[in-house]
């Protein structure tokens, strides 16, 4: 069998389960759900072990139709990059929700969580605009779902999600409609042959740029995210917020780095995402600070980090360093963003609450949770020798190297923000000696401080032993595009 | 460092680290009651650091490295050598965590979290001993900010809303300095590539000096500001003072041994091992530190005179000595530089003494207040007896360490055309004697009657002035502040080893 | 100006007119709807994108298959959640 055969699988087999598992009556659920995710997260790390050893680029036409009748799925160097990061994060999720049923939202938790990992696959392995925007809604879908069984009060900011992620997916439609228009056909490769400059290749982008932003919460689009990422159970938050921003951000970026040419009006685009994404740094950063509760400073983190995201269109423009740093940051911020959601769940479930003033103790108490928290943010805040330093640190030189060193000043004091609230969460764990009074938590089981831990402690290991992994995702400093 | 040093690639200087990296994370997973284990396991660690550093100090001094790398971030290599200079740092580190080690162990016995609190305490020295280490910039700066993040548990341990404040103002000046200093990283390996720390100055920086003038003073002045921050130079002290909160062995750490020391140290490496001293000096960075350090070292005195708070006065007093070390290596003298390592390890140890005593005060007598400590020498006499050492050399007195640093301080300064630098190592001295001489003479002064009852008496049968653990620490680097002054001659004395690595910026 | 012309005009405006609609109505009935309006214009440009040349081009047409289903879809849901939504706040009132 030849591996390129495995790709289809990375979106059939959890979409299958996700059927199999649904049918399964909700006593079993439980077993039944993380059985089925860790065979996905088997083939996931499967398909990522291949595809590092063969080193790259994966083509494969679903039923031997080629493009562009048929559907081709494609991964190359950024494509194992992603998925490399949607197991990690997947199969720590499937452990916590697992061992924990209160932090999943229940039994009905592992269908939708299947069919969403499989729009995950989808997203980064499709290779036609279309199933690009098929998977999104698969995503959002499942994603608002899941949003909603965190109780009756997210119901509300559920439905919310759907309509920001509903609005970007239309506009993100009639981009590919224009495109299809032009060009005759949906194949990424040969839209990025055929597209020619234009005002047709602009408004694609912008349109790209609009819908993709609502997806991913770029400032001044982000309004919902604070609302909906706390609202969810806590295994959730961590997919949303490692995950399923990512899926929007990748393919932003597909298309920006495929088809954005150095036309005018493509350039002030660029300009235009790279002053939300400062803006966005530093009023989520700022929000965050402001915040008294974890989920809700954990959310409004995303926020700004999603800035650093939009930084990247423009630092990333025709330089390999900005590229890998953007790849890095992506997979950082799903690790540390990942471990931070956990171990916020993790915390309000033995404290029954996520609001700082009633955590002091928790440094003693559950200091392995607390240590997630504070390494995370660490990485988040891009200080050595953690994996977001190795983002941060490639972004600085990039910015260097286009002598644009306002970025730099962003990049640094999004960094101190970063850390400011980090410090702020730390802080609040800590209590006084004799401090009796604070009720001993409810004991939790170990395994729910291990999983953000461990995550935390990975964003540690990845960020020492980083050489490796920034040769892979370097390879290809402009994605598909630009020649 | 002879003109045929040999470098040899080994993992002696990653061992180095891991015997205190191995210890933290084994303490981390320890129960609190398992006292023995912690204790075996930090003493290990302890003990072999400081063999590691004897059994390499013939070979260093006699000209060879020991290296190790790996790739790390594109273009970027992780580097640990372990030359003179990094050496002579990990010795001072090594052997006062030793000593600190047993104090702390005496200090916290029966306090909560013991098990969080030597973690870091062993994380801290890991740090310092991968700054001492490191053979580049980006390796320094990753156990720059390390130092930074460990060190903040240690600072807020008692959890108290005091220690919550001081460790956060703490945080915010060193991160704020960090974030400095990797924007001085980045632009130097943007442009110059990735460099290694050359005694003399690297080549590459030499060149840019020529070439970008404005560019490399830039450079310079944003990693010594930087720096600036760790070593506590006015106008960014402001942490010190405020972080004293902190339990007595880790003012001690903080002071003497990994923080400051840190600051001090980088400051050296940017300006003998980076710029190379003639290339700092043209760029105009040397005067300006020195002038700097100079302001800082009367600023600092003054300061310290008018606290009450005994800890609170060691902290300025810390602030002020520390410039010494900033005022040395802005010199271009040789007798300067050598002034200023010997200073690092000096300063060190007379400092750590005075917080042991300072924090022995607190703990057996319940005293932190100067005017408080009339008589308490009587009852303390070992105490008494190290704090009045370290204070004598602290102000210069020969034999003590103090003088061996300060004189050649002075003549270095002279050798260098500075003069001005002579009026203010005199009058510091004037104010090291008009802040310290009160609290020696309040402890040996006879005890007014009426505040006998005030001060809760010493148990009478009890044979030892204080628990072992606490006494023996300052005893033994008070003996120490007289050995080294006394046996300065020696090659491999402190002075000696800082005249052999001052001659390596010379050639 | 061909038929075609003018779908390719009015879908891009049917498309505006619904989102704009969706954003400033506050009724959440009246948002889904808007919300599948907006979408109607979005088909309405592939259906003529599909019809430009005398044989019509069946791939388009497919997409607007599939984005038919994926609106229904949509819709269902929604209107679920808006359903809860509205109870939760009619249990409000009450107490």
């Amino acid at each position: 069998m030849r591996y390129p055969a495995l790709l289809p699988a990375l979106v059939l087999l959890p979409l299958l389960l996700s059927a199999m598992v649904a049918l399964v009556p909700r006593g079993p659920r439980r077993l039944a759900g993380a059985a089925a995710s860790s065979i996905t997260g088997v083939l996931g790390s499967a398909v990522v072990l291949a595809l590092m050893i063969d080193g790259g680029s994966w083509e494969f036409a679903l039923a031997g139709w080629e493009a562009p009748l048929g559907i081709t799925l494609q991964a190359d160097g950024t494509s194992t990059a992603f998925l490399a990061l949607m197991t990690v994060v997947g199969v720590a999720v499937t452990v916590y929700a697992a061992a924990e049923p209160r932090l999943a939202g229940g039994p009905d938790f592992w269908p939708l969580w299947l069919v969403l990992w499989a729009g995950l696959n989808g997203v980064v392995v499709a290779g036609d605009l279309f199933n690009i925007y098929v998977m999104l809604e698969l995503v959002t879908l499942a994603a608002v779902a899941l949003v909603a069984l965190g109780g009756r009060s997210a119901a509300a900011p559920a439905l919310r999600y759907l309509f920001v992620g509903v609005v970007g997916s239309l506009l993100f439609l009639l981009a590919v409609a224009l495109v299809y228009a032009e060009t005759g056909t949906l194949d990424l490769l040969q839209v990025t042959a055929a597209l020619e400059p234009g005002p047709v290749l602009t408004a694609i982008v912008a349109l790209t740029l609009l819908g993709m932003g609502a997806k991913m919460a770029l400032f001044p689009l982000h309004a919902w995210l604070p609302v909906a990422h706390p609202a969810a159970p806590a295994a959730v938050s961590a997919v949303l917020s490692a995950l399923v921003i990512k899926a929007g951000v990748i393919v932003l970026w597909r298309i920006w780095f495929g088809l954005a040419d150095d036309a005018t009006a493509v350039r002030a685009l660029g300009v235009v995402a790279g002053i939300a994404g400062a803006v966005a740094v530093f009023w989520g950063g700022a929000m965050a600070l402001r915040s008294s509760r974890l989920k809700q400073i954990i959310a409004y983190s995303t926020v700004a980090q999603v800035g650093y995201f939009a930084i990247v269109l423009t630092l990333a423009d025709g330089s390999a360093a900005g590229w890998s740093g953007g790849v890095v940051l992506v997979l950082a911020h799903g690790l540390a963003k990942a471990a931070m959601f956990l171990a916020a769940g993790t915390l309000a479930v033995a404290y029954g609450t996520d609001r700082l003033s009633h955590l002091h103790g928790a440094i003693t108490h559950t200091p392995m949770t607390v240590a997630a928290l504070g390494i995370a943010g660490i990485s988040l805040a891009g200080l050595p020798p953690t994996f977001g330093f190795v983002a941060k640190w490639q972004l600085l030189m990039a910015a260097i190297e286009q002598g644009a060193w306002w970025w730099i000043g962003v990049l640094l004091l999004g960094g101190l923000l970063t850390f400011g609230y980090t410090a702020a969460m730390v802080r609040a764990t800590f209590n006084r000696p004799g401090d009796d009074e604070v009720p001993a938590p409810h004991r939790v089981r170990s395994v729910l401080a291990v999983v953000p831990f461990t995550l935390a402690i990975a964003s540690v290991v990845f960020g020492v032993f980083s050489a490796g992994l920034v040769d892979l995702v370097a390879e290809d400093p402009t994605v598909r595009g630009h020649g | 460092m002879t003109p045929d040093a040999q470098v040899d690639y080994s993992i002696v200087p990653l061992l180095m680290l891991l015997t205190s990296l191995l210890p933290a994370g084994i303490i981390f997973c320890l129960r609190e009651d398992q006292v023995r284990w912690r204790t075996t396991l930090n003493m290990a660690g302890a003990v072999a650091k400081v063999g590691f550093v004897v059994a390499l100090i013939p070979p260093v001094v006699s000209g060879d490295k020991l290296r190790v790398s790996m790739p790390w971030v594109p273009g970027v290599d992780l580097v640990l050598v372990t030359d003179a200079f990094s050496l002579f740092f990990v010795a001072l580190s090594a052997g006062l965590w030793l000593v600190t080690t047993i104090y702390a162990i005496g200090y916290l016995e029966g306090a909560p979290n013991r098990s969080r609190f030597f973690g870091f305490f062993s994380l801290c020295v890991t740090a310092t001993t991968g700054i001492a280490l490191a053979g580049n910039l980006i390796t320094f700066l990753l156990f720059f900010e390390m130092l930074t993040l460990v060190t903040y548990p240690l600072v807020a341990h008692r959890g108290t809303k005091d220690a919550l404040d001081g460790a956060r103002t703490y945080l915010a000046y060193t991160l704020g300095g960090g974030v400095v200093l990797l924007a001085g990283v980045v632009w130097l390996t943007a442009l110059v590539g990735p460099v290694e720390f050359t005694a003399g100055g690297v080549a590459a920086v030499a060149d840019l000096a020529a070439e970008r003038p404005g560019e490399a003073t830039a450079i310079g002045a944003l990693l010594l500001i930087g720096m600036s921050v760790k070593a506590a130079i006015v106008p960014l002290h402001g942490w010190l003072p405020i972080a004293m909160v902190a339990p007595a062995p880790v003012s001690a750490l903080l002071h003497a041994v990994a923080v400051v020391k840190a600051g001090a140290f980088g400051i050296v490496r940017v300006t003998h091992d980076l710029f190379g001293l003639s290339v700092a000096g043209e760029l105009g960075l040397l005067p300006v530190m020195a002038g700097f350090a100079g302001f800082t070292i009367v600023y600092g005195s003054i300061r310290a005179l008018a606290q009450d708070d005994l800890k609170k006065r060691l902290a300025y007093s810390t602030v002020s000595q520390l410039s010494y070390v900033a005022l040395g290596a802005a010199l271009v003298s040789p007798l300067a530089t050598a002034g200023a390592l010997v200073h690092i390890v000096h300063q060190g140890m007379m400092k750590i003494t005075l917080f042991f005593c300072a924090g022995l005060f607190a703990e057996v007598q319940g005293i932190s207040k100067i005017s408080q400590l009339a008589g308490v020498g009587r009852r303390m006499p070992l105490t008494g007896a190290a704090f009045t050492v370290g204070s004598l050399g602290m102000i210069g007195l020969p034999p003590l360490a103090g003088f061996v640093s300060k004189w050649p301080l002075a003549l270095g300064g002279l050798d260098a055309g500075t003069t001005w630098v002579l009026p203010v190592l005199i009058a510091s001295t004037l104010l090291n004697a008009a802040y310290f001489l009160p609290v020696v003479y309040a402890l040996w002064r006879p005890e007014p009657d009426d505040q006998e009852a005030a001060v809760p008496a010493v148990p009478p049968r009890r044979r030892l002035e204080a628990p072992a653990a606490l006494l023996w620490p300052p005893v033994v680097t008070a003996a120490m502040v007289l050995l080294m002054g006394v046996a300065a001659g020696w090659t491999y004395s402190p002075w000696g080893l800082a005249e052999i690595i001052a001659g390596g910026s010379y050639r | 100006m061909t038929f075609v012309d003018l779908a390719l005009l009015a879908g891009p405006a049917i498309m505006m007119i619904g989102l704009v609609g969706h954003l400033l109505i506050g009724d959440l009935l009246r948002r889904i709807i808007a919300l599948n309006v907006a979408s109607g214009g979005v088909m309405l440009v592939l259906l003529a994108v599909a019809a430009r040349e005398d044989v019509p081009d069946p791939v388009p047409q497919a997409l607007v298959l599939t984005g038919i289903v994926i609106m229904a879809a949509v819709t269902g849901v929604a209107l679920a959640l808006a359903r809860r939504v509205d109870a939760v706040s009619d249990e409000s009132e009450d107490r």
